[in-house]
């Protein structure tokens, strides 16, 4: 009853100093609202890298081409070879006539091409589509298999694919390295802020520490201060998180520049963001307001 | 019984200074204790130990049972809340009216809002300030917001009172009013009151104990004593 008591102090005596400074409150707040903003920028973006990451992964298929001459029996060996290995997950095995139908389905002009040659001295070879289980074991899975007789030539997307994943997640990291500089940086404005505020209540303090007041008592009042902050801080970037990303996602039809690149379904994607927005904002002033006061409370 | 031992106490300052050398006191329950020597001679910092402002560097200090330099930091406001301190300058918050300045000390410590109301009305009354409740301090005279710093002090009603030259800034009709009220209160309350004071009438006609400081030592510790112009 007492500690409900005080604490519905605190809540009070915390607004009142918002509303008391509010000029100062306004500084702070909107210097929260902009880190926050960049923050929800930045965790959209981390989080569509990490996803389309992860999708262009699941596609990532090798491709073995078997020789010319291979006949069915070699095929079949070949084939359980593959099944044996620990890192395939799924295959699947597409004859000369398979590849033939589906590459004249594709164009019109391979359609013409294709029809000149039979079966017999067809060009196209038999293949096997491998998925494997780790990507990052792609590499010496694809080597195991080219050792197999009978293989002539194993793809795997090496090339582009791979380019744009490093990039990709070269381009996380920094923007993790840009959130935590931001988050600092923010602490760092409300501790001066808050500091502030406790300057102008310097002697406020001093007398309640006479009359016996706890350092929770003292305390508590400023780190709500400071968690309101965080709060109204928050409100600007959540509207964008929830309002901006739906509206980006419409208007590019959930794709970025092709359709390999898939963005994240706004629901419930936005609901967790400005969550985790909402989380750091409160998070962060009563992070800063703690340590602002942590020096007034020496006796 | 004694409410404060203060044993060997010597307190160093970190400029090197020593303001108080082996310091030996009992001070009994319901007593009426005058502190009295010139600048320097360590009065406040004898006040200051009392209520944990300042730790001794050597030696033992118990004020109620608690032994005030072993007190940790987070624990210094258990001692407070046993005694009440009034300062030359007031310290009123000028925003709140007396009423208010007098249940912020309540308030401070969760108390309920209808016992604040009781205490505080009380206190006032104690102090003759009943009339001047909805008045703000700069609207009072100096004596008057004397009154009700002394009001704040005892409104948690504690059985130790310091006072660190109260009537310093007051003229010397005013320092008399406020010496009756300081009176009342160590007679009707028991409060024990220890003041500290270079003011020679007020030590003179009220014929208390007398605590006579001199460059940090113990001159001397009367009985019903005087002002003696040879300690300072």
């Amino acid at each position: 009853m007492k500690l409900f008591r005080m604490l519905a102090r605190s809540i009070r005596d915390a607004f009142k100093s918002v509303i008391r400074n509010f000029s100062l409150s306004l500084a702070s707040i909107s210097c929260i609202t902009i880190t926050l903003i960049i923050v929800a920028l930045a965790i959209i973006a981390s989080m569509n890298v990490q996803n389309f990451t992860k999708e262009i992964e699941k596609d990532m298929t090798i491709v073995v081409f078997l020789d010319n001459d291979t006949d069915e029996e070699e095929a079949k060996i070949v084939e359980n070879k593959i099944s044996k290995m620990s890192n395939v997950s799924k295959y699947t095995f597409q004859t000369k006539k398979d590849v033939k139908e589906k590459m004249q389905q594709e164009s019109e002009v391979f359609n013409t091409v294709l029809e000149t040659w039979d079966d017999e001295n067809s060009p196209l070879k038999d293949t096997f589509q491998v998925k494997v289980k780790n990507i990052e074991k792609i590499k010496s899975t694809a080597e195991q298999i080219e050792k197999i007789k009978n293989v002539s030539v194993v793809r795997y997307g090496e090339g582009m694919v791979d380019k744009m994943v490093t990039a990709f997640s070269s381009i996380e990291k920094v923007t993790y390295g840009i959130v935590i500089a931001l988050i600092l940086v923010t602490i760092f404005l409300i501790i001066n802020t808050i500091k502030l505020t406790i300057s102008a209540r310097k002697r406020e303090i001093s007398i309640m520490r006479l009359v016996g007041a706890s350092n929770f008592t003292i305390k508590t009042p400023f780190i709500i201060e400071g968690m309101i902050l965080g709060m109204f801080g928050s409100i600007v970037p959540i509207l964008i998180t929830m309002y901006g990303y739906t509206a980006f996602y419409k208007h590019f039809n959930g794709y970025l520049f092709s359709e390999l690149i898939k963005l994240i379904v706004p629901e419930p994607f936005i609901y967790q963001t400005s969550l985790a927005i909402l989380g750091i904002g409160i998070l962060v002033g009563m992070i800063g307001s703690a340590s602002a006061v942590r020096k007034y409370l020496k006796i | 019984m004694d409410l404060i031992r203060v044993r060997n106490v010597e307190k160093k300052y970190k400029n090197g200074v020593t303001a108080i050398y082996d310091l030996n006191l009992a001070i009994e329950k319901g007593s009426f204790v005058f502190v009295i020597g010139g600048s320097g001679s360590g009065k406040s910092t004898l006040i200051k130990m009392l209520y944990r402002e300042e730790k001794p560097t050597k030696g033992q200090v118990i004020v109620g049972g608690l032994d005030v330099a072993k007190l940790k930091d987070k624990k210094v406001y258990k001692l407070r809340r046993k005694l009440g301190i009034v300062f030359q300058d007031y310290r009123l918050l000028q925003k709140l009216t007396v009423y208010e300045n007098v249940a912020f000390a309540l308030e401070c410590i969760g108390e309920k809002k209808d016992d604040i109301r009781v205490k505080v009305l009380k206190a006032l009354e104690d102090v003759g300030l009943k009339n001047k409740v909805h008045s703000y301090p700069d609207q009072l005279s100096g004596g008057e917001q004397q009154r009700v710093s002394i009001a704040r002090a005892i409104v948690n009603n504690p059985k130790l009172l310091l006072c660190d030259e109260p009537t310093g800034n007051l003229d010397p009709e005013k320092s008399m009013e406020i010496m009756k009220v300081l009176n009342d209160i160590n007679k009707n309350r028991g409060t024990t009151i220890i003041m500290a004071t270079h003011d020679e009438k007020i030590v003179n006609k009220m014929k208390k104990q007398v605590i006579t400081l001199k460059d940090g030592h113990l001159v001397n510790f009367k009985q019903k004593g005087k002002y003696e112009n040879e300690a300072i």
